[in-house]
């Protein structure tokens, strides 16, 4: 099974992470990481989802019937910029400290706490530059980690804006009366 | 319409401007204020108090099967709302519309485990086409609307909405002047016409077409339509279960049912088709089998409302979201782009029928099964039953059928003639034992003035049958129950036979006299053992102005014919039990 970067524009209504998520539980399949936020627009949120799937068209169909999905996309094809955030607490006895920095400046990541033993380092970038930036780290010691899971653009005029969505909400399907 | 109102008031005038005049449920502490409320709008709206809820839920599906309107169910909340779950989910597998109301401990109280409380959203958010938890007076007039608008169309389905008792209780002006903000819900009806025209192409290059009609046809109201457009291209129309009633069964392009208890000639048809269009049908596994052995030479064609239902589980050569209706009066404009083509395919289409009425003639399904030799020295054999309904049915017209899950649900389907959409009423997706009782009483008070009956086994019956009370309490007497009594759960007995070695583990199944149980809930009760006291019975029932159960002690083990093994290929059919010779 091939891993999938989904990019998701939802209405941001009570729930809707619950039913994404549950939909994609329902198929037995393990959420590899996801982040949501605000977009551009008040009211509709983005989520990116990574997860390993092997019919990823069918899920991205049946994620549209949830009534607050806007769009989703499988941008796994596309050339993306793809970012993760991560957060460290490292055991630095000031003996070590000279070196933490070094590495931290090498990575590009920024010191954002320093106690009497401790550290906090937050790093940013590539998912595959902060798993690097943490297997270089994680020698001196790390005391607690969080990581916010991964979130994707897709480069260039590509993508979608929240805005089209909000636009077209104007009216609503005309309704199409049974007759028997 | 400045005037104060109640959230409980609020409830039953959205109700009432959307059209709903019956209602299903049960009271109980959290939905109190809108029982209370309801007192008052009585003349509009009536209530019907179910003894279970899972019978309010199935009377609300019975109700929008039969009309193709909304069906409301009401629970309290906990328990109340937990009995609805069997509905709604059978409601999802469905697609009935049907709007499930449940009340809500109160908010201040919400989360903190207190007394009858259950998170309901959070247990019917995968079996809801959408749900709502509604904390505020104020958002009433909205939900409601919305709710409604989504469970009636696209694809129709259960929508909850569960409702704390202080948002019945609080006291405001409502604003009914609602413009429904769903950006990411837009049904698609109209189909594209270049996929029509593509699929035109292909259906006039067809040598063997076949047409197969879901569901969708009838909620469509797609029924003319199909018709017309299978008259003009004199291609043969299979009706999947939900599809019966959509083609009249006395139709000369009509060829029965397909799937697990299809007809031989229809899966043989399938398995050998070269252009498959399926309208409003969902490829359920009971119709392909082993999907992937299914149709091996068909290209196909998928009309379907809901674009994930199409590729999903057979692959589709030209797909077309859409409403079915819409869809075959685009083809009907559509047809015939070439005389030349369209004369073809009417010399392909013949040649194709006869073909497919001697693989019918070969096993002659209907009447094989109902003149079966093996059954002449049994002193009541199911299918004596049916041929004595089928008759009765034919005979007085105005009837509905409600069937229940199991061995007698497939008999119905294969040997009663069906000839109009929304007379047959069964749970298909979900497979519902205790569907039948409670979805007759829906389907009764949507037509009066038919003959509804239910035909249950003795298990499923055993499941709901308190609902005959309701029955009797709401002075209904156009119902007539049949059972269909082998004292097993037929069915599964049946698998058991065929395929376990007749270990039958947790089948056989004993009941009360259910005539006597009839005579309890002031039904008449008939009970009948023989054939020779079938079509009596049956003219008994019609004779009674009330409703009336006969108690049909069927011989205990008749299989049901045709049957395709689990995961075997439709083609792969058995005819009889190995195990009688």
């Amino acid at each position: 099974m091939k891993k999938h970067t989904i990019v998701a524009l939802v209405q941001d209504r009570p729930g809707v992470l619950s039913r994404v998520v549950g939909l994609i539980r329902r198929r037995g399949f393990n959420i590899e990481s996801l982040a949501v936020g605000h977009s551009e627009t008040p009211g509709i949120s983005r989520m990116t989802i990574v997860v390993e799937w092997e019919d990823v068209e069918q899920v991205v169909k049946q994620l549209y019937r949830l009534i607050e999905v806007l769009k989703v996309s499988d941008v796994t094809n596309d050339p993306t910029v793809e970012r993760e955030m991560a957060l460290m607490k490292l055991h630095a006895p000031p003996a070590k400290r000279p070196e933490i920095v070094a590495l931290t400046e090498v990575f590009d990541a920024k010191i954002v706490d320093v106690g009497a033993n401790t550290m906090v380092i937050e790093m940013t970038g590539s998912p595959s530059k902060v798993q690097n930036f943490i297997d270089v780290i994680r020698p001196y010691g790390i005391r607690e980690m969080m990581r916010t899971g991964r979130i994707a653009m897709v480069r260039g005029a590509r993508g979608h804006t929240a805005e089209e969505y909000v636009e077209s909400a104007n009216g609503h399907a005309e309704r199409v009366p049974a007759m028997n | 319409m400045s005037e104060k109102r109640t959230g409980a008031q609020v409830m039953c005038e959205a109700l009432i401007r959307n059209g709903v005049e019956v209602m299903f449920g049960i009271p109980g502490g959290a939905i109190m204020p809108f029982y209370y409320a309801m007192w008052e709008y009585r003349d509009k709206l009536r209530h019907v108090l179910c003894r279970h809820e899972q019978g309010a839920g199935h009377a609300a599906e019975g109700y929008a099967r039969a009309t193709g309107r909304l069906g409301v169910c009401i629970g309290t909340s906990g328990p109340g709302a937990t009995n609805l779950v069997t509905a709604i989910a059978d409601a999802m597998m469905d697609s009935t519309p049907i709007l499930a109301i449940t009340g809500q401990v109160g908010s201040h109280v919400l989360g903190k485990d207190a007394f009858q409380e259950t998170d309901i959203t959070g247990i019917t958010m995968p079996i809801t086409k959408h749900n709502y938890l509604v904390k505020r007076a104020e958002d009433l007039p909205y939900v409601f609307e919305e709710a409604i608008y989504i469970a009636t169309t696209g694809r129709p389905g259960p929508v909850l909405i569960d409702v704390t008792k202080d948002a019945q209780q609080a006291t405001i002006v409502p604003n009914w002047d609602i413009k429904l903000d769903l950006p990411g819900y837009k049904p698609n009806y109209r189909p594209n016409l270049k996929q029509v025209r593509e699929a035109i192409k292909l259906i006039l290059s067809a040598k063997k077409p076949l047409i197969i009609a879901g569901h969708g046809i009838i909620m469509s109201g797609a029924v003319e339509e199909l018709r017309a457009f299978a008259e003009r291209t004199r291609i043969p129309v299979i009706t999947t279960l939900h599809g019966i009633g959509a083609f009249p069964e006395d139709h000369p392009l009509s060829i029965g049912m397909p799937g697990m208890h299809g007809w031989v000639h229809v899966n043989r048809a399938i398995q050998e088709c070269d252009v498959l269009f399926n309208i409003g049908g969902r490829f359920d596994d009971r119709v392909t089998g082993k999907a992937s052995t299914f149709a091996p030479n068909a290209k196909v064609i998928h009309v379907d409302i809901d674009p994930s239902e199409i590729g999903k589980n057979v692959k589709v050569t030209v797909p077309i979201v859409a409403d079915a209706r819409l869809a075959l009066q685009a083809f009907l404009d559509e047809f015939p782009p070439d005389r030349e083509a369209f004369a073809e395919l009417h010399g392909h289409a013949s040649d194709w029928m006869e073909h497919i009425r001697e693989m019918q003639a070969k096993h002659q399904p209907k009447q094989q099964y109902l003149n079966r030799s093996d059954t002449a020295n049994m002193s009541l054999p199911p299918h004596d039953v049916y041929a004595a309904l089928t008759k009765a049915l034919n005979s007085r017209g105005n009837y509905r059928v409600v069937t229940d899950v199991g061995q007698h649900q497939m008999w119905a389907a294969q040997l009663i003639d069906w000839y109009r959409p929304r007379t047959h009423i069964t749970s298909g997706g979900a497979g519902t034992m205790g569907f039948a009782v409670p979805a007759a009483l829906g389907v009764a008070i949507a037509h009066p003035n038919d003959t509804v009956w239910a035909i249950c086994g003795d298990g499923g019956f055993q499941m709901t049958n308190q609902e005959m009370a309701t029955i009797v309490q709401e002075g209904i007497k156009n119902v007539k129950i049949a059972v269909i009594n082998n004292g097993y759960l037929g069915m599964v007995r049946q698998w058991q036979e065929l395929f376990e070695n007749k270990r039958y583990s947790g089948t056989p199944l004993s009941g009360p006299d259910f005539a006597r149980l009839a005579e309890a809930y002031y039904w008449k009760g008939i009970t009948v053992e023989h054939t020779g006291q079938v079509e009596a019975a049956i003219e008994e029932a019609y004779a009674t102005d009330g409703p009336v159960l006969i108690d049909f002690r069927v011989e205990r083990e008749v299989n049901v014919f045709p049957m395709v093994p689990q995961n075997k290929s439709i083609g792969e059919m058995i005819l009889e039990s190995p195990h009688q010779s």
